[in-house]
């Protein structure tokens, strides 16, 4: 049943539905309606957990790492500046091969200083060996938590749930929350094959020297390509409980016959579903929503993308210096088809600006533009800068 | 009698067993042992990065007997604080321990310290003080004491070592209020273990700064580590002391107080601080008064009372006057 | 789909109105949405929330540039430059004011309707808050959700005697205002 909830709200009631045992985080906006939520549910004994108001966002990843090696399913999440401080930690549990599940409420990243949403974060650690899924609107946000666990526990790999801050965070929208009942049915109690134990002592995080460093890299590099078909599976299996899916590794939508694709990842997904109503006129498109960015999905990208003309990536972050992040991600992989697309590459809503209707016919205007194959940030206004730095 | 035989003849458990990487008369690792030994079998270990944690665990060998996990330099009380809650949770009694040394516990994870002790989680840390960064090779902490030379604190034209003073970390710590914290130093065992011992017995945060000569960083040779640290004790340099939430509740007392130089002149780091100079003689002075400073606030001094059990490198922890512990 | 901005200032229950009108949405088996435009909120701030309405899933999570309808919780934001932007032809203006609807009306050439709801709250809550008395009057004009919803989602957010309170002061706002003048075939929201 649909219950109108504000997206922090829901997603504490799905980590709630989860029976973590131990919980810790810091407060940084726009991640704090979670934990707040969640610290009252605690505080009214609807969930039996020790929450651990921790003294940094580095603290709350190593309690929750902590936790789980010593045997309990443990909750934390972050944004932004709260992301980068864990960063050492991040890395340090994904090498661990610790299945914890952490929600990161997108925000951009300082300086200059923005509260507001973008992915820079998320993206700025897509290399800690995290497996990172993208939610597009609250009700994958609930239903991609829950599978986190899932997926974390039989992988042995942590996962990021990254969901829009504020778009997501603070929207209130229609969610259908589960029972109790169905995530028991999905979601078997915590178990850790390297959890401590005075019985059977074992010691974690040791010195590995050039002798096994690759080895221990290459595992962990397989063990999240592998990942792939576990992520399918999960999906599938919570949808046979919940009678919905979260889009797997990346799902499809528009017209068989349109040769143009426009990839996006997270919230600005319903916004272009809505633009394609409301600007039938435009060429047909399909648009992809990438919701695993790690692993990265390049057999499911390169047979979605198979016979395509264009394929028009928009993201919310920038690699500095360079270009795409994700763009440059999917210009490689479609480079392995025998006839690759066009891949034009596009941030917007860098910082919380805006992404309204008409980035939709913006978009599509491009192809008849210059390519802009490195990346284009297409909301800039450049006539707010300085002559030299346009 | 077989000596050889004798260990085999020791029922007692070990938590660090022996075959380790460290380096010959490292005291850290002997504190470690003793630390391990007096805890049981029945703990799990965070441990910060350091020597401790690289001598001990070269992939695939360990020499821990006990569960242990190393996850960075900076969080280990962090990680055991998670550790302490997942076995509260379960209802396991298992006791959690923490291990750092000066860098870990002094600098870089010094706010993960101040907040598990906050928080009042039941988690004995313990702080294996050598006072300097000598996984990295001889860098200052702001543990390093007053005048020492470290790769980054050398001494020359116009330095004479460290500048600065060694952090007051068991006052810090103690300022949180937590049940129990002390000092202890590797040159009397049987007060680590009773420390330890102690610490254990404790619900809550507990606290152990055990003081362990580094061979390599303090330039002595390895078996003179015991005499060294025994004389950084002696001369009032390294006060072994017990604090209960907050207040002093016991001192070892020094029957015969040395003087500093006796403690200095053994090692290499402050062999700047021999020589002609005036400068080197006013840093002695600087240092005597560090020792003389602390014997006066800590009341070391035995009072020329003298009983059976206050001898030289026994146990002579005076509490309260003259309660034993 | 109906689109609805509301300007207050922190503290004036902004969000908090945005959202008890998309709940009152989902106690009538509709559709609804409610974000706040996300500022760092302080007390005393400008703050904007928006609101849409549908009687099908809403896809889009743009800010609602144009609305048709304005929730004014502080007359003096109506002279803010930008707060009245976007309003649709024919768009109303829900307004906290001592000033009569009329002399509004004429001053910004829109079609205005005033309440005095912070004096409401006052005499009520005991505390200016304009919020719940405002959407009581927006239900009544537009008659696009009804007061029954409005108490049952108040009920979802409040308890005790500061919820008794609010519902005698939407009883109260109510009465302010003439019932269903607002009403067209787009408040239906069946309509888009």
């Amino acid at each position: 049943m649909l219950q109108a909830l504000e997206g922090s709200q829901a997603v504490a009631q799905a980590v709630a539905l989860c029976r973590p045992q131990v919980i810790a985080a810091y407060p940084i906006t726009p991640q704090t309606h979670i934990v707040e939520n969640i610290s009252k549910l605690v505080a009214d004994g609807k969930l039996k957990c020790e929450f651990i108001s921790v003294e940094s966002e580095f603290s709350a990843a190593s309690v929750v790492l902590g936790a789980a090696i010593a045997g309990s399913r443990a909750y934390t999440a972050s944004a932004s500046q709260g992301i980068l401080l864990m960063a050492e930690v991040l890395f340090n549990i994904a090498g661990l091969r610790v299945p914890l599940v952490m929600t990161c409420a997108n925000r951009a990243i300082s300086s200059p200083l923005s509260i507001w949403n973008d992915q820079q974060d998320s993206m700025a650690v897509r290399d800690a060996g995290w497996i990172q899924l993208y939610c597009a609107d609250n009700q994958e946000a609930v239903d991609t938590t829950i599978q986190a666990y899932l997926i974390a526990e039989r992988t042995e790999l942590p996962v990021m749930v990254c969901m829009d801050g504020f778009t997501l965070t603070h929207t209130l929208e229609g969610i259908d929350i589960p029972t109790q009942e169905q995530v028991d049915n999905f979601l078997p109690a915590y178990k850790f094959s390297r959890t401590l134990n005075p019985q059977n002592p074992i010691s974690l995080g040791t010195l590995v020297s050039p002798d096994f460093y690759s080895e221990a890299r290459h595992s962990h590099h397989t063990a999240i390509l592998n990942a792939q078909t576990e992520i399918i599976a999960v999906d599938q299996e919570w949808a046979k409980i919940s009678g919905r899916c979260s889009g797997g590794l990346l799902t499809v939508e528009g017209p068989e016959e349109a040769k143009i694709a426009i990839l996006i990842i997270g919230s600005v997904y319903g916004t272009l579903l809505a633009a394609m109503e409301e600007f039938p006129e435009e060429q047909p498109v399909k648009l992809i929503k990438l919701r695993s960015f790690r692993p990265f999905p390049i057999d499911a990208l390169k047979a979605a993308c198979e016979g395509l003309d264009d394929v028009i990536v928009l993201e919310r972050a920038i690699g500095l210096g360079s270009g795409a992040i994700v763009g440059l991600e999917v210009t490689a992989a479609l480079a392995e088809l025998a006839n690759p697309p066009k891949v034009h590459n596009f941030a917007a809503g860098l910082g919380g600006r805006d992404i309204p209707l008409e980035m939709l016919p913006r978009l599509l205007a491009t192809l008849n533009e210059p390519s802009d194959r490195r990346l284009r940030i297409i909301d800039v206004e450049l006539d707010k800068l300085p002559e030299e730095d346009r | 009698m077989d000596f050889s035989q004798l260990r085999n003849k020791q029922p007692r458990f070990r938590g660090l067993e022996s075959g380790h990487r460290a380096c010959t008369g490292c005291a850290e690792a002997l504190a470690a042992r003793l630390v391990t030994e007096a805890a049981g079998p029945d703990v799990m270990v965070a441990n910060a990065t350091g020597c401790l944690e690289i001598f001990t665990t070269p992939w695939p060998e360990s020499a821990w007997r006990i569960p242990w996990v190393h996850s960075l330099f900076e969080n280990a009380s962090a990680v055991a604080a998670g550790m302490e809650a997942a076995l509260k949770v379960q209802g396991k009694s298992t006791k959690v321990l923490a291990f750092g040394g000066d860098g870990s516990t002094f600098d870089i994870g010094f706010q993960s310290l101040s907040g598990m002790l906050e928080r009042g989680q039941n988690v004995l840390y313990v702080c294996f003080d050598n006072e300097a960064y000598m996984n990295t090779g001889i860098q200052r902490s702001s543990s390093t004491p007053h005048a020492a030379m470290t790769t980054t604190s050398p001494p020359g034209k116009e330095r004479m070592g460290k500048r600065h003073l060694k952090k007051d970390i068991v006052s810090i710590i103690a300022a949180h209020h937590i049940p129990y914290a002390a000092t202890t130093s590797v040159a009397y065992p049987s007060d680590i273990r009773k420390k330890v011992r102690r610490a254990m017995a404790i619900e809550g945060p507990t606290f152990l700064q055990i003081h362990c000569p580094c061979p390599l960083g303090w330039g002595h040779e390895g078996y003179k580590s015991i005499e060294i640290a025994r004389l950084a004790v002696q001369t009032g340099l390294f006060p072994l002391i017990e604090l209960e939430r907050g207040g002093l509740a016991g001192v070892m007392p020094l029957r015969n107080i040395r003087p500093v130089v006796d403690y200095l002149k053994e090692q290499q780091r402050f062999r700047h601080l021999f020589t002609d100079e005036l400068r080197a003689k006013e840093e002695l002075e600087h240092i005597q008064a560090i020792a003389d400073h602390n014997i006066e606030i800590y009341n070391l001094r035995s009072d020329g009372h003298k009983d059976a059990f206050d001898s030289e490198g026994m146990d002579t922890v005076r509490r309260g006057g003259m309660r034993w512990a | 789909m109906i689109e609805i901005r509301i300007h207050g200032r922190g503290g004036q229950g902004n969000v908090v109105a945005a959202y008890l009108l998309a709940m009152a949405a989902f106690e009538e088996g509709r559709y609804g949405q409610a974000f706040p435009n996300f500022g760092a909120e302080r007390r005393g701030a400008p703050v904007i929330a928006f609101v849409r309405i549908a009687n099908e899933h809403i896809l889009r999570r743009n800010q609602v540039l144009t609305p048709a309808f304005l929730i004014i919780q502080d007359q003096a934001l109506l002279h803010v430059s930008g707060v009245t932007n976007g309003l649709l032809p024919g768009g109303k203006i829900l307004v906290n004011s001592p000033q009569s609807s009329d002399e509004l009306s004429q001053q910004l050439g829109k079609e205005v309707i005033s309440i005095q709801a912070s004096l409401l709250a006052k005499k009520i809550l005991g505390r200016p808050v304009p919020n719940t008395a405002l959407l009581a009057a927006f239900f009544a004009l537009t008659g696009m959700l009804s007061q029954k919803s409005l108490r049952k989602v108040l009920q979802h957010k409040f308890q005790g005697i500061v919820l008794e309170k609010n519902l005698l002061l939407i009883q109260e706002a109510v009465g302010l205002v003439p019932a269903g003048i607002w009403q067209s075939e787009e408040t239906n929201v069946a309509s888009s």
